[in-house]
């Protein structure tokens, strides 16, 4: 039988003192389109640092098993080499590096050889194009007075230009417009492939849409505590958490 | 500046640490007394006045006590250091004349490589003494004079020599100065005639090879009402468990409407002792440009002063500081506004590591002459551990009624969120922080000629990452 891509076992997550996640389940094969919804501090986002490996989270116990081997004590940049992305949510402003500079170097740090120049820049302003980035962008300061919006776009363009195994996107919508939504999605499509698979949080209906979903899950009481298809998302859009046995707020 | 250029080839930390093979010619004994002042004197056929000068020097030095603040020079003595070591090299005006041994430091560090692709000029000291000074027949035709000190001393700019040596940076204002003017030798002397501009800098280059020794250099440089240059010093040392002395002196003289960028990258070993001394006097529209990278030595004092004289002088300050393990540099800028509407802004930048320590020591005096001048002063600090040390010490004097100042400072350590956003696309823990280390550099690496550029983004690698 062929192996899941990701398969989280147990998983109890710390920050600090606090348990934010506790006894998780979840598996992603290989092609699959996962949703995750919760309410806001359920630890959608600790979910996705934690597989990520963001040494501000601690995980106190159970496995995060990627192509079968369990990554948990394994620094960010191994888990990237092994083909694990993260979309953040706000991402850092790194002054005086520029946005190509950056991707080149992820691409080179991946892929272990940094890739010529000339193609690189041609390949990644055809996608910047794509996303509506103007080319000027490749030259600006990584997130350094990017919009909410831009900064979204950029991490899309990490995203198509890294073309990883797994791709978790938190909140990769938050703060757009209706336009840039749209944008965002195509791009995510753009990113699939029929091999690579994703791991969509989001409170926004509209951004998946048009993207093929086959699993939502709803994180409530520290793990995943309700997973169905995507008529799920409808059910929450239209009638909030309740709708789907949870008390008010 | 035009001849800008694209690329430049790498050069290997192992360059820096060769330690040459070549014997000295001739080396005074350590420590300092009148009987070693004349045997420098002698050994450099000085002038009579220079000789004078330089034995009235040493007795300033030996009045003089030592700073009373700053880091520690306990470790610094005197008696150990061996002030003037003679390469066995005459100086040349080609390269295939250099001694073998000579040359092959100066082409590992890429010398004549950057002197046939995009310099004016250049000059090479190895120790104690001048072994190459070259300025391209176009440059020397605009009548501009690039030679070493020994050779301006005795020839036609004798005169303008003597009038201006050690007249900016007396013997008498510290000890080092009076250290210097007791036994300095070596470094260059520019002269560009009124309306000449330079289009492609010179550059002056020290290497410091000997154990135990002191380097004094002496760089003068004259500019005539509007004339304009670039003037680039490296240096560099490999590494001895004994302490080096560099106390070199520059003093720079800006007429009417001229235009001065001094570029310096300094990577001395860890076991240099740095006091060094710089000074630019500017007049009327006339402006001076330091552009500073610190990296190297165990400690550091150093200070580049501006003294606009003149109505719309102008000086700008842009300067990074590294500082690793042992590492205690202190360093700054200083600016004097004597005239009206003279414009000041210094941009200094450090980083600190593995317990190395940083200050920024500014120092801005506005006199009650110099009305609508404007001072901008900004630093920046960052920190890459909790054992790491930055301090900041502006100074501030404003006696005019109607001047423009602006401060701010900022002191950070690195974002541990921005490391791990870096290591999620793959970059190593180290990589990150010297990509982050880098960005923060930027805005002084971008005022360096690409060579220097190349070369300060590959120190802050090597420091961070060890390769």
């Amino acid at each position: 039988m062929k192996l899941p891509l990701l398969e989280i076992q147990k998983l109890n997550v710390n920050v600090g003192e606090k348990l934010i996640l506790h006894g998780l389940d979840l598996t992603i094969n290989a092609g699959e389109t996962h949703v995750l919804m919760g309410r806001n501090g359920t630890g959608k986002s600790t979910l996705a640092a934690a597989v990520m490996g963001n040494p501000a989270f601690s995980v106190t116990d159970g496995k995060i098993l990627f192509d079968g081997e369990n990554i948990v004590s394994e620094p960010p940049d191994k888990r990237a080499k092994r083909g694990i992305f993260l979309s953040f949510q706000n991402p850092e402003e790194i002054p005086g590096v520029s946005l190509e500079n950056f991707i080149r170097s992820a691409v080179g740090a991946v892929s272990g050889e940094t890739p010529r120049l000339m193609r690189f820049q041609k390949e990644l302003y055809a996608k910047m194009e794509s996303l509506g980035l103007s080319k000027a962008y490749a030259d600006r300061e990584l997130n350094v007075g990017f919009s909410g919006g831009e900064k979204k776009k950029s991490e899309i363009l990490q995203l198509l230009t890294l073309s990883p195994k797994l791709a978790i996107l938190d909140e990769a919508d938050s703060g757009l417009d209706v336009d840039a939504v749209r944008v965002v999605a195509e791009g995510i499509n753009r990113y699939r492939n029929g091999g690579n698979a994703l791991l969509i949080i989001t409170h926004n209906k509209r951004l998946v849409e048009d993207i093929k979903v086959d699993f939502v899950h709803v994180l409530r009481d520290k793990k995943i505590g309700l997973t169905g298809g995507r008529e799920l998302i409808d059910t929450i859009s239209d009638g909030g958490f309740g709708a789907v046995g949870e008390a008010a707020e | 500046m035009s001849g800008e250029k694209k690329s430049v080839s790498e050069i290997s930390r192992s360059v820096y640490d060769r330690k040459g093979k070549a014997a000295p010619k001739f080396k005074v004994q350590s420590g300092l007394t009148p009987e070693i002042i004349r045997t420098i004197s002698d050994e450099k056929n000085d002038p009579d006045w220079m000789r004078e000068f330089r034995l009235r020097s040493l007795e300033i030095y030996e009045e003089t006590e030592l700073p009373a603040w700053g880091y520690p020079l306990d470790a610094l003595n005197m008696d150990d250091i061996v002030t003037y070591v003679r390469p066995d090299a005459r100086q040349s005006h080609d390269w295939e004349s250099v001694p073998d041994e000579i040359k092959s430091t100066f082409e590992a560090l890429g010398i004549p490589e950057a002197e046939r692709t995009g310099l004016a000029g250049v000059g090479a000291q190895y120790d104690s003494e001048v072994v190459y000074h070259s300025i391209k027949k176009e440059v020397a035709e605009l009548g501009v004079v690039y030679t070493d000190m020994d050779s301006a001393l005795r020839g036609e700019y004798a005169g303008m020599v003597r009038e201006h040596f050690m007249k900016l940076l007396p013997a008498s204002e510290h000890k080092f100065l009076a250290l210097h003017g007791a036994v300095w030798s070596g470094g260059s002397f520019v002269y560009v005639p009124d309306g000449v501009e330079v289009p492609i800098p010179l550059q002056s280059y020290f290497r410091f090879n000997a154990a135990g020794a002191g380097q004094f250099e002496h760089t003068l440089i004259i500019l005539g009402k509007g004339a304009s240059l670039h003037f680039i010093e490296g240096c560099s040392a490999p590494k001895y468990n004994v302490a080096n002395l560099h106390a070199g002196c520059v003093e720079l003289y800006v007429a009417e409407g001229a235009r001065l960028r001094y570029s310096t990258i300094e990577n001395w070993s860890k076991n240099m002792y740095n006091l060094n001394s710089k000074r630019a006097t500017v007049e009327k529209g006339g402006a001076i440009e330091w552009v500073s990278g610190s990296f190297g030595s165990h400690t550091s004092f150093l200070y580049p002063m501006s003294i606009l004289r003149g109505e719309h002088a102008r000086c700008e300050y842009t300067g990074i500081t590294f500082a690793g393990a042992g590492q205690e540099l202190d360093t700054g800028a200083q600016v004097l506004h004597l005239a009206p509407n003279t414009t000041s802004h210094i941009s200094a930048k450090s980083i600190s590591k593995n317990g190395g320590k940083s200050t920024f020591r500014g120092g801005v005096t506005v006199s009650e002459n110099a009305s609508g001048s404007k001072i901008s002063v900004a630093c920046d600090s960052l920190m890459l551990d909790s054992r790491s040390r930055s301090d900041t010490v502006p100074v501030m004097d404003i006696r005019a009624a109607n001047a423009d100042v602006g401060y701010e400072a900022k002191i950070g350590r690195i974002s541990e969120q921005a490391i791990y956003y870096l290591m999620s696309r793959g970059l190593s823990e180290n990589d990150a922080k010297a990509m982050i280390v880098g960005g923060f550099a930027e805005p002084i690496s971008k005022e360096l000629p690409l060579e220097y550029a190349v070369e300060m983004n590959r120190l802050i690698n090597l420091e961070i990452t060890g390769n």
